[in-house]
């Protein structure tokens, strides 16, 4: 009971050192989901509309991808970033960087996928449309991705829920370094093993207020979505 | 009343057109020229929805010929309404200006004309609404506003009137008739025999892929040549 007052009391007082971990959560999931959404979209649109040999089975790859575990995304990381690393000159190992990264690459195949599934539904659906109204290959994609909008905001939304609860691959990267690379589920995972249940328990109700924040900008985007396009 | 346009007549010359080896249209000649409503009648399966496709372009013959105009080209100011209309997810005015856009309408002159055409359909009031919200007749007019925005000289409409209630069939079919007064020339098809002889001006009844009989519309129906024909004519089934 005592830990749960301190908690809320850290949260209601916007604590520096909570708030410093909540601040850089924030900025990396949010990075992360930017880069994964100008990497991810492009990616799902092109495997949308485009045949080529084996696009199947990038589909079902991308698909897969969706459930890739962020310990393996931060070991991968891990091995590219470090000394010995292919890309270990850029010293980007331990650094809020190597957490964007790790976040990028954990998001990119769920945006991906999902935003393929929008605009490959949607292109079926408008096909004939476009073609009788001669609207050319860069139009066809514009419009797709403008109509497919609402849909897409939710798997951006998506994505940054999962960039926002992962530790797996965070923890790998940015070695949980006190006011440099420590993220809210990393803070939570330590202090709970150090018995710092106060500050745990105040990540944790941030953490889930996010969530459901998340939630309830994804419920209005698509309620958004029916009203204004039917 | 328009010029007649560069469009007319489109002449299919012994068109066939198979998807993996099933013929959907076989050795079909057809001459599509100025005038009244050429109405394309018969059974499901006919061919009549690939007839319209290929007109519009959309598909190629397999074997024998479309030209337009009497040249081999592909059509420019040719328009469709399918059957069942894809609306953008937008409102019915922002489909109208997106079809005005894609026609290559300067974007000062985009407003003035989506309301003539949201007027034309009786739609003004609904303009701002979502389309897809919109009822089934409702679609329709909208799509058929959308088909105008090109300024088509041939107008093509798949069952335009199919699944709607006899007054939504009503203000479909005065637009029609609108339409084809402008010069514009409207080909279309139907199941309905009613719609037929209201409407047509020319009947081409298909079956299996192929004419079966084209006629004036008076003589189709006062005096039909085939045996197909004067089945369906007399409203018996063509299986």
């Amino acid at each position: 009971m005592t830990g749960n007052a301190s908690a809320l009391q850290l949260v209601l007082t916007a604590d520096p050192t909570l708030m410093g971990i909540v601040r850089l959560s924030l900025l990396v999931s949010l990075s992360a989901v930017a880069l994964a959404a100008l990497i991810g979209v492009p990616i799902g649109a092109l495997v949308a509309l485009t045949r080529f040999r084996g696009r199947e089975l990038l589909i079902v790859f991308l698909n897969a991808m969706m459930g890739l575990p962020p310990v393996v995304v931060g070991l991968a990381v891990y091995l590219l970033l470090s000394r010995s690393g292919p890309l270990g000159a850029w010293g980007l190992l331990f650094t809020p960087q190597a957490m964007i990264v790790a976040q990028t690459l954990l998001v990119t195949p769920l945006i991906a996928a999902l935003a393929r599934q929008t605009i490959e539904d949607l292109a079926a659906e408008y096909h004939d449309e476009l073609a009788a109204m001669n609207v050319g290959p860069l139009g066809r994609i514009g419009t797709l991705i403008w109509d497919g909008r609402f849909a897409l905001v939710t798997a951006l939304l998506a994505g940054f829920g999962r960039a926002a609860a992962e530790v797996g691959a965070v923890i790998i990267v940015g070695g949980n370094i006190d006011g440099f690379t420590r993220t809210m589920t990393t803070a939570i995972a330590l202090e709970t093993s150090k018995g710092d249940l106060p500050l745990a328990i105040g990540l944790g109700l941030v953490l889930i207020a996010i969530v459901i924040i998340i939630n309830a900008l994804a419920w209005a985007v698509r309620r958004a979505g029916e009203a204004y396009a039917g | 009343m328009r010029a007649p346009s560069s469009e007319l007549p489109i002449v299919l010359d012994r068109v066939t057109y198979a998807v993996r080896g099933n013929p959907i249209l076989t050795d079909l000649s057809l001459s599509i020229a100025p005038g009244a409503p050429t109405v394309l009648i018969g059974p499901n399966g006919a061919g009549k929805t690939t007839l319209l496709r290929m007109l519009m372009g959309l598909i190629l013959p397999s074997h024998g010929s479309v030209t337009r105009g009497g040249r081999d080209a592909t059509p420019e100011r040719c328009a469709i309404v399918f059957q069942r209309p894809a609306m953008l997810r937008r409102s019915a005015a922002g489909n109208l200006r997106y079809a005005l856009a894609a026609a290559g309408l300067a974007r000062a002159d985009r407003a003035a004309r989506c309301a003539e055409l949201l007027a034309l359909v009786g739609l003004s009031e609904l303009a701002d609404r979502p389309a897809r919200k919109l009822s089934g007749g409702e679609q329709q007019r909208l799509a058929l506003a959308r088909a105008l925005a090109k300024d088509p000289a041939v107008l093509l409409l798949d069952e335009p009137t199919a699944s709607l209630d006899p007054a939504a069939t009503k203000s479909i079919e005065d637009m029609i008739h609108e339409i084809a007064a402008r010069g514009i020339k409207v080909v279309m098809s139907t199941h309905d025999l009613g719609e037929a002889r209201r409407l047509a001006g020319e009947i081409v009844l298909l079956h299996r892929g192929r004419t079966i009989e084209t006629a004036s519309a008076s003589d189709f129906f006062t005096v039909p040549r085939s045996h197909e024909a004067k089945k369906f004519a007399a409203g018996e089934l063509l299986i």
